[in-house]
Order: C-alpha cells, then structure tokens, then sequence
C-alpha cells in the first residue's frame, strides 16, 4: 500500500466525514467559485483561516492538506514567474532591458499563487473527508434534473464508482507487477529516458491484461444477477441532510458574505488599511 | 548457511491511520539445501517476509544476510542478490509480457547482462526443465497458452536466472489436483537440479507436509513454530486456534492413537503407510 496525496480518504470520523455528501459536494463548488471573488490579503487570510478552522474541526493533518498542493507546484511557479515578468503597469521596482518588474505583477502574482494553492486544499478536503462512494452517490443525487432531457445518470454514476472502486485495486496489482518484474531484474530507476521507458513495457501489458480480465469478469458477474440500470431502483443508503448541514451551510455562507462585501462594499480590506495608515504603495 | 534473519520487524502505512505491523522480530536461519514451509493465516506476515528476503521491501528493523549480501547496509548488491534468490509470487502468469515464450524466459537473464549465447542456453535449459518442448513453444505468446503451461512459463522465467534459492508464493493456488501435482513435483525436480534450497509458502498442509523438512508458522506477524512437520503438529490445538489445519494422516494417527493403537511420527501418507506396515508387521509375528 502506497499513499498517494491527492484524494486518499483519511478516516476520522469527523463531523465534517458525517456530512451530507451532497452538501458537501454543493459548498466545495461554491468555495471553488466564490474564492475568485476574494481581492484583498485581508480576505485572504479570512479563507485560510476558515480552511485551517474545517481542516482542524476534520481531524485531518495539516501537512497531509499543505501536501496537495505539491501536485500543482510547477503551475503555481510557473504562472508566478510569467506574472512577475511580464505585468507591465504600475509602479516599477526593477528593470532590466525588456524586463520590468511591477509593484502590481508582484502583487498580481503573489494572490495569484494564494488563490489556486487554497484552491487546491480547499477542494482536497472534500476528498480527504469523504468515501468515493459518498461522492458518487452525491453527484447522482445532484445530476437527476439532467434525467429530464434523457441523460443517463445512473449509468454514468455506477460508471464513476466502479472506476474509482478499483483505483487501489489496480495500485495494489501494479505495486504486486512491479515487484515480480524486480525480483527478475528489472532496474526502473536508472538508466538513459529511452531505456526507463522501455521499462515500463513489462508493467503495462500485464496491467492492461489484468484490467481487462477484470473488467470481464465483473460484466459477467453483473450479468448474472440481472443487473439492470434502467428500473427505478431503490438505495440502500439514503442520504439525509440535518442540522450539522445546515450549520455548514451557514458557516459557509457567512465566509462568502465576507468575500463579497470586501469586494463590492468596502472595495477591499487592504485599500482601506493603507489609507488609514496613509501609505502609498502602488503610485497611483 | 544461505539466509540468516535476525529480529524483522516491518510496518506497512507508517504514520497513516491505516498503518499496520506485519512482521514482529522474526528470526530465523535457513541453511543450504533446506527444503522449508512457511504457513500461517491470510494477513500473517508470509508474503512480507519473502518479499524481505529478495530486497523488494527496504528493510526497516532488524537484519537480513543472505549468503554475503547484508541488506541492513546502505545499498546493499541488489543485482546480486536477486540473481542468487528467484522468487516465483502468486499466480506468476500474470506477469508475462513478451511477444514470445522465449522472449519473456530471457527477461531475467537480460536483465543480469548474461552474454546472449549464455542468455540462449539457460532459456533453453529453463523451458525444458520446466517440462515443456522448447521447439514447439518458443514462438507462442504467452498470452495463447494454456493456463498451466503460463505458470511453468512463468517459473522458467525465474529459473533461467540460475538462482541458488528459490522462493514460491503458493505457487499451486488456483490449479486443479492434477496441475498442483505437476507443479509439486516440477518444484521437487528443481530441487534436485538447480536451486538446491527452497522456500515454499503454502495454504495446503497436506500438500506442504508431503514435501518439505521444515514448516515455519507464522501468526499475527509473529514466528511462533519453526518445527519439522511430524513435530509441528503435535500441538495440533494450537493451531487450530491459529486457524490451521493439520494433514489428514496426522488426524487419522490421532484417531487411532485415542483407540489404543500408538503410532510413530506422522506428517504425511507416506509416513502414515510406512507405520501401519510396522504395527501390523508386529502383529503378525
């Protein structure tokens, strides 16, 4: 067994694990949106906060969180340098030929790399806290007005789960492969790129063998016992929203009425603090 | 002697919360030529200490040589070491992968920078010895043979890598009796000829008992008999509160034994007949 960072469910038994999958599902997406609508450090700091607040609340290490963002570090570097460099309005700080720095691009940038790495832990909780099964059930739940102009959202729900079900599956049988083709001699750690990708050739071909074996062998097993996805069927799980949820929601919404009124009220927390102080940081 | 281990200890998840302990200070030695059994329930640490022996796990606790090789140093010849211990796992076939059935034989010896006409013969060697006709299926895929021709297929693979101690991985599981049989006696054949030790992990005590000298059981992680057979079961309660069965000859002793007929040591049929014979010998006379 491996941990892989994003997305492994960590068991805690939180009240945050307890809530509604669908709610859950619903306020990570208005997190994912609402976080574009944040304009000043002050907010910022509001929301990673709140996520500090769910990630402690959820018994969940904060270093497993802080890790996630690993997965998107290239992106986050990557977007900060282009912004750095080449944001050519406002005040500049340094300039070398063609390279002008801006107290706004550093400033650009720096929120830029706020926003997408509290996007990314933001989104990671609701895999971190909840089962692939619970997200599954969520999303067919909130898909089922598309069932009204005939998409298949049973279909497409079993589809979800029986892929994710057999994620680790897979990991466990390509971890098992791995070490077979070891234990014969395979070296896949050194060696020039062409050789290490030729590497890979006694693991996947087995892998793909074993996928598709599998695949077979579950259709047939479906198939034996009638197993048919268009009836109305009945669940064994119902999902039921209570109070916990609605205090979520609440909470929720409270951060998202501060991101807004800082944006549209007060035109930003930070614009206010420096007037106050009289400081004059961008040349306007 | 070929593999000493001293007090393994192994945790798999460390710091997550789905960390479990595998292995608990096991230790154990096994000497050159040694024919040895390793049972014990599913989850009891066999796999784990046979992936041990052949470096495919980082050694955490404790130590492991294996003929020269001390794997609780920094880097230890891992090349080496796998040239000198073959590990067939459970159902090996499904780590085929080449165009052909010699292709996927030559894996290994590729892999140890063996010269081509050297990679050739022990291909060759291998296949035969295996019990299946070089000329007729070298040119097969590996994916159109039969299902028991894949297994030996699979142990050629291993085979042709000339090991000094092959390790199997319930290497019978999912045959029917008469494959099993096949694949018993082939591994009895290598014994002979090639790899002069060998370690089997079992679930069949009927069919490790047969064979092997020396049984270790496993539980829980822990080394709790390390017996010859005939011996082992003499705390037949024991283990059967480890959730282990004892051969059906050993049962059948026991039986007798509790209708007054007293029994030498008995761990398999052959022993089973070869006492009976005794005893009613003696009566006749």
């Amino acid at each position: 067994m491996r941990d892989f960072a994003f997305g492994q469910y960590y068991p805690t038994g939180s009240v945050v694990h307890r809530l509604d999958p669908r709610v859950k599902i619903i306020l990570s997406l208005f997190y994912l949106v609402i976080i574009f609508f944040v304009v000043s450090y002050v907010t910022y700091l509001i929301v990673a906060l709140f996520l500090l607040f769910v990630v402690l609340i959820s018994k969940i290490p904060v270093l497993s969180v802080l890790k996630s963002v690993k997965a998107v570090i290239f992106l986050l570097v990557f977007t900060a340098v282009l912004n750095i460099f080449f944001y050519k309005e406002g005040k500049v700080i340094a300039e070398w030929g063609i390279i002008v720095i801006t107290a706004q691009g550093i400033d650009f940038a720096v929120k830029m790399i706020l926003r997408l790495s509290l996007l990314v832990m933001g989104s990671s909780i609701l895999m971190f806290t909840s089962t692939p099964t619970e997200i599954t059930d969520g999303m067919e739940y909130l898909m089922a007005p598309l069932k009204f102009v005939r998409f298949p959202v049973h279909d497409v729900a079993i589809i979800m789960s029986i892929a994710l079900r057999f994620i680790p599956t897979l990991m466990e049988e390509t971890d098992k492969i791995i070490m077979a083709q070891k234990a014969r001699g395979a070296a896949f750690d050194c060696g020039k790129f062409t050789e290490r990708v030729k590497a890979v050739v006694p693991i996947l071909i087995p892998l793909f063998a074993s996928s598709f074996r599998r695949a077979e062998e579950l259709a047939l097993a479906l198939d034996t016992r009638c197993y048919d996805a268009t009836p109305k069927r009945t669940r064994m799980k119902k999902l039921k929203a209570g109070w916990k949820d609605f205090i979520a929601v609440i909470i929720v919404a409270a951060l998202g009425t501060v991101i807004l009124l800082d944006k549209y009220y007060f035109l930003s927390f930070d614009r206010m603090i420096e007037n106050a102080l009289g400081w004059n940081l961008w040349g306007a | 002697m070929s593999i000493v281990i001293e007090n393994l200890s192994f945790t798999y998840g460390k710091k997550t919360p789905y960390k479990k302990q595998a292995l608990k200070n096991v230790s154990f030695t096994v000497n050159e030529g040694d024919f040895l059994g390793i049972i014990g329930h599913t989850g009891s640490g066999k796999s784990t200490l046979i992936q041990h022996i052949n470096g495919l796990i980082k050694l955490e606790e404790g130590k492991i040589k294996v003929f020269d090789i001390d794997l609780s140093q920094k880097k230890p010849d891992l090349k080496l070491l796998r040239r000198k211990v073959g590990m067939v796992f459970q159902y090996p076939e499904y780590q085929l992968f080449d165009e052909t059935v010699e292709k996927d034989v030559a894996f290994g010896p590729k892999n140890l920078k063996m010269s081509d006409e050297e990679i050739k013969q022990s291909v060759k060697e291998a296949i035969e010895l295996v019990g299946l006709d070089y000329e007729s299926i070298k040119d097969k895929s590996p994916f159109e043979i039969s299902g028991g021709q894949k297994r030996r297929v699979a142990i050629a693979g291993v085979i042709a890598m000339k090991p000094k101690v092959l390790i199997l991985d319930e290497p019978t599981a999912g045959l029917d009796p008469k494959g099993k049989e096949e694949i018993l006696e082939l591994i009895l054949k290598l014994k002979e000829s090639s790899a002069h030790t060998v370690i089997m992990i079992g679930h069949d005590i009927d069919e490790l008992s047969r064979y092997v000298k020396r049984l270790i059981v496993l539980n829980d992680g822990q080394l709790v008999y390390d017996a010859k057979p005939a011996k082992l079961f003499e705390n037949r309660e024991k283990l059967e509160e480890m959730g282990l069965d004892v051969p059906i000859a050993y049962k059948l002793k026991c039986a007798l034994s509790e209708k007054g007929v007293k029994m030498g040591e008995v761990a398999n049929d052959d022993d089973f007949v070869r006492e009976y014979l005794k005893i009613y010998k003696e009566k006749k006379n």
